[in-house]
């Protein structure tokens, strides 16, 4: 029951993640729905690893670390957004 | 229904709400705030989901980290104006991308509904696997062992993230400390935290690292630790961050992966295979890159949140 829900979440993320991206011209909040689109993908991972309960482990340790390694990763590249967003704004505040 | 049932429903249905106000938001800094909630309450779902791993990790980055970098850089953009030269799309165009994004979260969702029944599971493979690392936490079993490589490339992304970042820096400020010069705290909470926290911070942070190789817990979450607890005398105008130009700071960054890219040859040389650990020496080795890999971790966040050199 508990993954059913989260991964059905993840999937109605997915989907308000794709439309932030792509209804939303600002481009801070283009990042966010991406994030929030990335979010997505990660629970419809934690919901099959939690599907994968066996040999008395509550979830299965493979999506979860590679859901960790994810979170790590979406992380940098958000940081990196971030920045050539900054630099363009200040790029452009200066004619 | 169980109070669990009634838990999982409540905190999706909090996680969905918050998820639509960050896309409907009026205001950019409304839209971080949102979003900020929405991190800390995925990590409660993660608790939920029996990934305690994944939740001290989102909690620590999703929110925290991410939280701070967002409203600085909401902050910063109020001041000089987003970089807009692009019109939102017409009300024809946004139903149309409505409805494609409903397809493709019903086709997903269908696809979660119909996932085969005993599900696929790795979770016996590392059990069986588990103890030749001599590890108790299976996720830092596959972290360190089974998918090193990923961990690997993964610790080398951070390292290509800053140097990304740090290529963005204006030509006059190149070499110069990073991140804007925030107003000295002298009371209120943040001044206090600043100098009350990064002692225990630091503290909770080895305890982290070193539990994660028996429960959860972990050189990532130790890393985020350590990074925001470097950060809070930044943000409280306490200590200024060390100019990108100092040696030392790059050599801090590339000494994680490289210490990692070691130990791989190292298996290699020893096991005929790259990142294979000879046997009673896993723990041992894998420890020890865990240990460089944090610190090296820990400076690429914090790195990562300031931004490029500013000229000053």
């Amino acid at each position: 029951m508990t993954a059913t829900v989260f991964g059905l979440l993840g999937a109605a993320l997915v989907g308000i993640g794709l439309f932030g991206l792509l209804a939303r011209p600002e481009p801070l909040l283009r990042i966010l729905a991406f994030n929030l689109l990335g979010g997505g993908v990660f629970l419809v991972f934690g919901a099959v690893a939690r599907r994968g309960a066996a040999a008395g482990l509550a979830a299965d340790p493979v999506p979860q670390a590679i859901v960790l390694t994810g979170i790590v990763v979406a992380f940098a590249a958000t940081t990196l957004a971030v920045a050539l967003v900054l630099r363009l704004a200040e790029a452009e505040d200066r004619p | 229904m169980t109070a669990g049932h009634l838990a999982d429903l409540l905190i999706a249905a909090a996680i969905l709400a918050l998820a639509l106000g960050v896309v409907l938001a009026r205001q950019v800094f409304t839209a971080v705030a949102l979003f900020v909630a929405f991190g800390l309450l995925m990590g409660f779902a993660w608790v939920r989901l029996e990934a305690l791993d994944v939740a001290l990790t989102e909690a620590a980055i999703g929110a925290g980290l991410s939280g701070l970098l967002l409203l600085g850089a909401a902050r910063r953009l109020a001041r000089t104006g987003a970089p807009v030269d692009e019109k939102p799309p017409r009300r024809a165009q946004v139903v149309a991308i409505g409805i494609a994004c409903a397809t493709v979260t019903a086709a997903l969702g269908a696809a979660i509904l119909a996932l085969p029944d005993p599900a696929p599971s790795l979770a016996p493979m590392v059990v069986a696997s588990l103890p030749a690392l001599d590890l108790g936490n299976p996720v830092t079993g596959v972290l360190m062992g089974f998918r090193a490589l990923d961990t690997l490339l993964e610790a080398a992304v951070l390292a290509l993230a800053v140097i990304g970042i740090w290529a963005l820096t204006p030509n006059r400020a190149w070499g110069g400390a990073p991140g804007w010069t925030q107003p000295r705290a002298t009371e209120g909470p943040l001044a206090l935290l600043a100098r009350l926290l990064p002692p225990f911070g630091i503290v909770v942070a080895a305890h982290v690292l070193w539990v994660g190789a028996d429960a959860p817990g972990g050189k990532f979450q130790a890393a985020a630790i350590l990074a925001a607890m470097w950060l809070l005398p930044w943000m409280a105008g306490l200590a200024a961050p060390p100019p990108t130009g100092a040696a030392w700071l790059r050599a801090a960054v590339a000494v994680g992966p490289l210490a990692f890219i070691l130990a791989g040859f190292g298996g290699l040389l020893l096991e005929g295979a790259f990142l294979a650990y000879a046997p009673g020496a896993a723990k041992a080795t894998i420890l020890a890159v865990e240990v460089v890999l944090t610190g090296s971790i820990a400076v690429a966040l914090a790195l990562l949140v300031l931004g490029p050199a500013v000229a000053r």
